[in-house]
């Protein structure tokens, strides 16, 4: 048997790590998929907590998050060829004309 | 977990897209232990194979390559990461320490399709027609910001 | 106490005066403005003159009630008039020498381009001045204290692009000022202790205390306050610095308020204490002290001075001195009576002296003139007399009346009486002087245009036809009032000579004063003592003539050798004992360094302004730090938002631990 506890555990490594990426890396695309890993982490939280309280609810807000996930992914990747069009580069640091 | 750390590790985006594609396999492994099922088949059909091959497309189109070093920015380095290792750590202990749950046994709870379906189509109908507008939505975005600009042929047009 | 519903046109009628023409002068005429000024100060003498033929003494003292002023709680204060025997007898005086002295003006100020703002300051220092000697309470007295001042800044700094009249104008306010604030904390005290400002509650509530009782240590304090208050008015060390420089302003104005009015007004206001004075007798000393001493220090000074305003601006100061004196020793009506035949020969003095400059073109050196009996009989003829009764020459007015003092002095302490008499020597001697200087010998002055010299007289002086360099008599307008006030100066004094008729019509006012001070007062006959003492008095009047005469008039060049002789003492005697010096180094320096350093750069520059500076400065900076967070900079943005979620997490995890 194992605990919820590790579940939540795994998720939340699974979470950081996401976050980590996303402050370290500096290609665009890494980000988001930085970004996926952290959607992920929490998917997986959700069902973990499913199955302990017997909800299936949870499943099924897995399955919206998922379908999200994918909305934002497409739309994420369509405005970075748009950025790379204009702006050669997929270097995030170098896409800072908002600025003060 | 594994792949995770191996995603920040790597230098090229295709290798971190390799690696985070064995997260989600591993990731629907959990959830078939978990018993859902239909949720671990949608992980491998959408999150593998549809958004990750996309992720190839793109990093392919864009002809991505290895990251150089560059300056990254102070802020995030000094501030983020701290407060994430913070934050993780915190939210770890009170997880390991407080919650008092017990085990979770495999397969405790079925994740038919059958149920998740009444589920989808009965309380959550809502949601469920909404999200699929939002995919609506998407993709015409999509389409429109990844399509070529268009010459600006037209003079430029008149203010109302 | 009856009411009488006139009082109030009194001070009003100038008021009227000063704001028709302040408002409207600029563009009239200067005949219309003349008639303006003269008709409202000519209409407040005749309402004078109205309200002291009605005036008995059985139905004295009269009041009007104005208006409410302040009511909070159980103190209140009203506009009210007042009019007693005191009040009558300074009334008279200032509304009679006012209006000649406007007379003498329109003659004198005729060319002035400023001719309708004298007049409407004339009229308007009418105004304040009746307000104060005609107040039923000290704050409205004080009304009038504070008003004579703006008007005495206004008009001796009346030729304001000067630089010497307009400070002399700051300097005679801030010196005032001084005084004033001891009036103030004075009225302070009456406030809580007497609960009133009413002369009437006030001296009702003064009554039952006796010198011997704990009573005494407030009223000695209230008395010394306001002594400090008449000392900055009315010229008396410590604060008389104020008056010689004052001598910038135009001739007119110093014989109104520097000789007649204004600085009376510490002499009024001390009288009008007596109550309070007579109770404390430590203060009555101190005021004695201070005006025996101030009489003989500023006749010392003007033995030695040059310019004729000068002699006679020390000679005020002395006789003010003299008045001081009288007051202090309790023989109050001795010193009013003296202020009022002061106010005739001193003014009389003054406007003859501004006839003098005028005739010889604006100079008012005492060595550049001389020989001008010939050219100006009249003005000679009524200086002369002037002359007479400031020396203290029987008959004249001022015999009587500094004859009187010096009897009371006397009485009180031997040392009064001989410093007194000292005084009346050098008076005696420093007056005959003066005459000698200008009028007699040969006329020493050069040719007119070179005769500007000295600063004291206007830019637009009375140099109308001076180009022949001869002095010349002055129009009627400005002699008729001279002699006037000089048939006052010979008959002024028989109003008291016999049986002391002024003083007995003064008693009632000084009630209750004389309930305590049962000095030797006078009785209807004259003792042999006092007959001794007249002689003496004016023994030394004559003695003081004589000394002029032998070296002015017989051997001119022995002033110069005896000045030279003395050395330093004469050279300080001469520069006032360096007073203003001195006052200069001990008060004035520290303060303005002191403000300059500390109130102007340090609070002003360094805590205002850098306050408000550095405010805007911090705000600047801060934002400017906090501009590095847009950087633009995708990574920074999540580096800022995975350290707020820590922060929340970190807040949750925390409640849930507590």
């Amino acid at each position: 048997m194992v605990p919820l506890s590790y579940y939540l555990l795994l998720s939340g490594i699974l979470f950081v790590c996401g976050v980590l990426g996303f402050l370290i890396k500096r290609n665009i695309i890494t980000i988001f998929m930085s970004i996926e890993l952290m959607l992920n982490g929490v998917n997986l939280s959700f069902v973990a907590f499913a199955a302990h309280w017997h909800a299936l609810s949870g499943q099924v807000f897995v399955f919206f998050v998922m379908v999200v996930a994918a909305a934002e992914a497409a739309v994420g990747l369509a405005i970075i060829i748009a950025v790379y069009r204009t702006r050669e580069t997929l270097n995030v640091d170098q896409v800072n004309l908002l600025k003060l | 977990m594994a792949g995770a750390v191996n995603l920040l590790v790597q230098s090229h985006p295709i290798n971190s897209a390799l690696s985070l594609i064995a997260v989600m396999a591993a990731l629907a492994a959990e959830y078939l232990l978990l018993g859902a099922e239909f949720v671990a088949a949608v992980q491998v059909i959408v999150y593998a194979g549809a958004i990750m091959v996309l992720f190839l497309i793109t990093i392919m189109l864009l002809n991505a390559g290895a990251e150089e070093r560059t300056k990254g920015s102070r802020v995030a380095i000094l501030l983020g990461i701290p407060g994430v290792l913070i934050g993780g750590v915190l939210v770890a202990w009170t997880l390991l320490n407080r919650s008092n749950t017990q085990a979770v046994p495999i397969g405790a709870l079925k994740g038919d399709p059958k149920d998740i379906a009444r589920l989808l189509f009965h309380d959550f109908l809502l949601p469920f027609e909404v999200t699929s507008v939002l995919i609506l939505i998407a993709i015409m975005g999509a389409v429109v910001l990844a399509s070529r600009p268009r010459a600006v042929a037209s003079g430029p047009r008149k203010d109302g | 106490m009856t009411p009488n519903p006139y009082l109030w046109l009194v001070p009003i009628l100038p008021l009227a005066g000063a704001a028709i023409n302040g408002f409207f002068g600029r563009r009239s005429s200067k005949k219309a403005i003349s008639t303006v000024a003269l008709v409202f100060c000519g209409a407040a003498f005749a309402m004078a003159l109205f309200l002291a033929a009605g005036f008995s003494s059985a139905s004295a003292p009269y009041y009007l009630d104005l208006a409410h002023w302040i009511r909070s709680g159980n103190f209140q204060v009203d506009f009210s008039f007042y009019l007693d025997q005191l009040s009558l007898v300074m009334l008279l005086v200032v509304t009679g020498v006012g209006f000649l002295i406007h007379i003498y003006s329109v003659g004198y100020m005729w060319d002035d381009d400023g001719y309708y703002r004298f007049m409407s300051y004339l009229n308007l220092f009418m105004f304040f001045m009746l307000t104060l000697v005609l107040a039923k309470n000290y704050l409205v007295m004080f009304i009038g204290w504070e008003g004579v001042g703006l008007a005495s800044y206004l008009l001796i700094g009346f030729w304001f692009t000067k630089d010497s009249a307009a400070a002399a104008g700051k300097k005679a306010f801030i010196v005032n000022r001084i005084g004033d604030f001891g009036f103030l904390i004075a009225l302070f005290l009456m406030i809580k202790h007497f609960g009133s400002l009413d002369f009437t509650r006030v001296f009702a509530a003064v009554q039952p205390l006796s010198p011997e009782t704990a009573g005494a240590g407030l009223l000695t304090a209230i008395g010394l306050l306001l002594m400090v208050g008449a000392a900055g008015k009315s010229a008396q060390i410590p604060l008389y610095v104020w008056l010689p420089d004052a001598m910038e302003g135009p001739t007119p104005v110093s014989a109104l308020i520097h000789a007649a009015t204004m600085v009376t007004a510490g002499v009024y206001m001390v009288a009008r204490s007596s109550a309070i004075f007579e109770r404390a007798p430590m203060a009555m000393m101190v005021v004695a002290i201070i005006g025996t001493l101030t009489a003989l220090f500023a006749a010392t000074i003007g033995i030695a001075q040059t310019d004729i305003k000068k002699v006679l601006a020390y000679s005020t100061v002395s006789q003010l001195g003299y008045m001081f004196m009288a007051c202090g020793v309790g023989a109050f009506s001795a010193g009013i009576f003296h202020l009022m035949t002061h106010a005739f020969f001193k003014g009389l003095l003054f406007l003859a002296a501004g006839s003098v400059i005028h005739g010889v073109g604006g100079e008012q050196d005492m060595r550049k003139m001389g020989g001008l009996r010939v050219y100006m009989p009249w003005t000679f003829a009524t200086m002369g007399i002037a002359t007479l009764a400031i020396a203290g020459i029987p008959p004249l007015a001022g015999f009587w009346s500094k004859d009187e003092i010096l009897w009371k002095a006397f009485n009180a302490s031997w040392v009064y009486w001989l410093i007194g008499v000292i005084t009346a020597f050098i008076t005696s001697f420093y007056m005959f002087r003066l005459m000698y200087m200008t009028f007699g010998g040969e006329y020493r002055g050069g040719a007119a245009q070179d005769a500007h010299g000295h600063d004291a007289h206007g830019h637009d002086d009375h140099s109308h036809g001076h180009g022949h360099g001869e002095p010349h008599e002055s129009p009627w307008v400005m002699l008729g009032p001279l002699v006037v006030l000089a048939v006052l100066s010979v008959f002024g004094g028989w109003v008291a000579g016999y049986n002391n008729h002024f003083e007995q019509f003064l008693a009632p006012v000084f009630q209750g004063a004389s309930d305590v001070a049962q000095e030797a007062s006078p009785e209807a006959g004259k003792s042999t003592l006092e007959y001794l003492l007249m002689v003496v008095s004016v023994g030394v009047a004559g003695l003081g003539w004589l000394l002029a005469y032998l070296l002015y008039s017989r051997r001119p060049e022995l002033p110069a050798r005896i000045a030279a002789s003395l050395g330093g003492l004469y050279q300080a005697v001469s520069n006032k004992y360096y007073i203003d010096e001195l006052y200069a180094v001990l008060f004035v320096k520290p303060l303005v360094d002191g403000s300059t350093t500390i109130l102007w750069h340090g609070v002003d520059q360094g805590i205002i302004d850098a306050t408000v500076n550095d405010s805007a400065d911090a705000a600047r900076h801060v934002s400017d730090r906090a501009r590095h967070m847009q950087s633009g900079n995708l990574r920074s943005y999540a580096g800022w938002i995975a350290a707020g979620a820590a922060v929340v997490i970190a807040y949750m995890v925390w409640m849930g631990v507590r």
